[in-house]
């Protein structure tokens, strides 16, 4: 098995797609001659050619637009967003259009599409590119969102939304695009070819929609997070010693409520960590889940930990940044209790 | 039955990429002079021709030609140049101070100082212009300290943004500089609001929107520009066409089969082409447009034809994309140098002075650096304070901010 980098991965997922279906087609700003800011597209257009991958004006709206229009044509597009951070021009054409099509002409038409997008923070972005948006894509019914926290994972839900005959958002934290980030921007940077979630298999597989992964089993306490927050988390439980069992969410529309529920009712705790910001985060209906399902199990209050409801900055970078002290201060909080 | 033709897709591609022989041929340059210069009340419709052609003053020996020829004093040419120099110098220490590690990212402008140095010149205080994160130049040609700014570009303790915003996102409010959104376009339409906003109030401030060649294909370049037709209030709408986002080409934006000045017809604006290496086509077409909107003729469209001569950002590499000698290959030569060329002609400058222009502004630069960076670097020395992260989400910090900046412990 290969050991691929999550931009390797995702690439070769695409590659994969469209290698063994002539309807994907993949497109963006910079995606074409360039191959994406973050390379994700690199050879894709060499490979098929000028018209099944392509570079995007810079136009969002536009871009999610089209690939609405190819969807209803029977195509299989991949568009590309640079940065989650400014996928807001295109919410019209997610939120009233790709989400309703299918509802709005009785399953006449749908919109088969994928968007990918680079969030989430950790690299001194600033306020632009840092953001993680995935509430406002969760409250939205008819699209489902993903979000991996590894490339083997990146590849298999990427092909999985490819496949799908609904739109499909998949978040991509870039952060994690070169490595597993614990957290420590002081602490020297590792590859992914040094991580067993760094292989990848050839061909094509599928990281099924609406599954979660333990990623560590444990008795204390249950950690619900997803992206970024996971190989966070993981640093939490190892330099606190709890024994928290984490739960890589990956998919949160569809989501794992199963799996949420037989890990909450087997430690009767509960802490959430997201790098959103708090407030009416996708952690609100994480917690809400977890009381309606495990209430008669817990055993201590379902506690939180997000970024700070405020824009994302960039000198206060890890002063804003749910990071591994964070998150450890609460796994102990949600013992104690 | 005549058999049906498939359809193919076109999709734009420059005629050179990487190991390819440089190719402007699209650039259309005209002889200097050679544009001729309409009456501000001019009716749009009869100036659509200027908007194909390319407005330029100086020429090829450095002389200044034709009706745009403008009559600018020598002192005020050689306060052009330094602000060119200026810009250029502070480019080149930011870019430095980012390989350095005392900021993470730095967008420079090099080869496109003329065109915001010379606009700014045009502009009345009060005025307001709405910017890219390429314009620095209107705030050194405006004279803003360079402390300030590269307190910004460090995000240190004295950086009036608190630290928030990315190197280049300045705001000067006092400058007439508006906040920089890292958002593409947004700034568009909010030019014209605040354009529209000095005509309900009955001001005589006029408002300038900037935008890149790449960024016009944004909707809200497009919603500026309705509104613009629409109200006709006072602004001037600037395009400046480097030929480059990022690594697509203009075809990609919608430039292979129209120019971007065109995109006005539609509107029935007028709008002008102009040679953004020229410091005096600069100022001549800016005094224009400004005219125009001070005497409440309405919006002009500019689109300024310029290179960008360095690489997108410190985070680009545009060997990947572009020939590498293409720079040079460039037909509308170098801002700085065709202006210096001009004042020798005049008799106004020498090699000597420029030297010593040249070494000034360095020292000027080098200075302001020791003081900014005895503020802090991004990673070292004194930082915006952690509680400063909460305020100005609201102008009155809410409870539950208040209680996430105690959670912080700052
Ligand atoms: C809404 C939005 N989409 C995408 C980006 C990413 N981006 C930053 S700069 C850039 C290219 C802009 O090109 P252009 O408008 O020509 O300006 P230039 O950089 O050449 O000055 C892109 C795509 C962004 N900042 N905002
Ligand atoms: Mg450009």
């Amino acid at each position: 098995m290969a050991r691929l980098s999550m931009v390797e991965a995702i690439r070769d997922a695409l590659d994969c797609k469209m290698a063994e279906d002539t309807r994907v087609v993949v497109f963006g700003e910079d995606v074409g001659y360039f191959g994406g800011v973050f390379r994700c597209t690199e050879g894709l257009q060499r490979k098929y050619g000028r018209s099944r991958c392509f570079d995007a004006p810079i136009n969002e709206s536009g871009i999610v637009g089209v690939a609405i229009g190819m969807g209803v044509y029977g195509l299989r597009p991949v568009a590309e967003i640079q940065f989650a951070d400014y996928f807001y021009p295109a919410y019209d054409q997610i939120v009233s259009e790709a989400a309703r099509l299918r509802y709005r002409s009785g399953g006449e038409f749908s919109a088969p599409i994928v968007v990918r997008m680079p969030c989430g923070g950790g690299i001194y972005g600033g306020q632009t590119h840092s953001q993680s948006p995935e509430a406002l894509l969760t409250h939205v019914c008819g699209i489902k969102t993903v979000i991996p926290s590894n490339p083997h994972d990146a590849k298999g839900l990427l092909i999985a939304a490819i496949e799908d005959d609904d739109p499909v958002i998949v978040l991509e934290p870039k952060r994690l695009y070169n490595g597993p980030f614990s957290g420590h921007p002081d602490q020297p940077s590792v590859a992914w070819s040094k991580h067993p979630l760094g292989e990848v298999p050839a061909g094509r597989y599928v990281v099924p929609l609406g599954k979660a992964a333990v990623r560590r089993e444990g008795r204390a306490v249950t950690v619900l997070c997803y992206g970024t927050m996971v190989h966070v988390a993981e640093a939490a439980a190892s330099e606190t010693g709890v024994d928290a069992e984490i739960l890589d969410l990956r998919s949160l529309i569809p989501l794992d409520v199963d799996a949420i529920q037989a890990s909450v009712e087997k430690t009767g705790r509960c802490v959430i960590v997201h790098e959103a910001t708090l407030t009416s985060g996708f952690g609100a209906e994480l917690a809400a889940q977890v009381m309606e399902r495990c209430f008669y199990a817990l055993e201590a209050p379902i506690l939180r930990v997000a970024g700070w409801d405020t824009p994302y900055p960039h000198a206060e970078e890890w002063d804003y940044f749910p990071g591994p002290e964070r998150v450890g201060r609460a796994l102990l909080e949600a013992l104690e209790a | 039955m005549a058999a049906v033709p498939r359809l193919s897709l076109h999709v734009p591609e420059p005629t050179v990429r990487p190991g390819g022989r440089p190719d402007f041929s699209h650039v259309g340059v005209a002889p200097a002079g050679e544009a001729r210069r309409p009456p501000v009340d001019v009716d749009p419709a009869e100036i659509r021709d200027l908007a194909f052609s390319l407005i330029r003053v100086l020429d090829e020996k450095g002389d200044a030609v034709g009706p745009w020829a403008a009559a600018l004093t020598p002192q005020q040419l050689r306060q052009g140049l330094r602000d060119m120099l200026l810009t250029r110098a502070y480019d080149a220490r930011m870019v430095l101070s980012q390989r350095q590690g005392k900021t993470s990212f730095y967008i420079q402008c090099l080869g496109e100082e003329a065109i915001a140095c010379a606009h700014r010149k045009a502009l009345e205080p009060g005025d307001m212009c709405f910017p890219t994160y390429r314009q620095q130049g209107l705030l050194i040609a405006a004279g803003w300290p360079l402390v300030d700014m590269m307190c910004s570009v460090f995000s240190n303790e004295k950086d009036r943004l608190k630290g928030r915003q990315l190197a280049g996102l300045y705001s000067a409010k006092e400058a007439g500089f508006f906040s920089v959104s890292g958002n593409l376009g947004t700034q568009y339409p909010q030019a014209v609001g605040w354009a529209m906003a000095s005509a309900i109030a009955g001001d005589t401030r006029i408002a300038s929107a900037w935008i890149g060649d790449g960024s016009t294909a944004e909707s809200d370049f497009h919603a500026a520009l309705v509104f613009a037709s629409v109200y006709r209030p006072p602004v001037i709408l600037n395009v400046v066409n480097n030929q480059w986002a990022i690594s697509s080409y203009q075809g990609i934006a919608g430039g292979e089969s129209t120019k971007f000045a065109a995109r006005a017809h539609g509107f029935g604006l007028p709008s002008l082409r102009v040679d953004g290496n020229d410091y005096l086509a600069v100022y001549a077409v800016s005094c224009w447009a400004e005219e125009r909107a001070r005497a409440n003729l309405g919006p002009t469209l500019i689109e300024w034809i310029t290179y960008r001569a360095g690489a997108h950002s410190t985070s680009d590499d545009p060997s990947k994309y572009r020939p590498k000698d293409e720079g040079a290959a460039w037909p509308l030569g170098d801002p700085v140098e065709r202006l210096k060329l001009h004042l020798i002609r005049r008799g106004e400058w020498s090699e000597e002075r420029d030297r010593q222009m040249r070494a000034e502004v360095d020292a000027e630069v080098l200075e302001a650096a020791r003081e900014a960076e005895s503020y802090g670097t991004l990673h070292e020395g004194p930082k915006p304070s952690s509680a400063s992260m909460f305020e100005d989400v609201y102008k009155e910090m809410p409870r539950h901010l208040r209680e996430q900046r105690q959670q912080l412990g700052v």
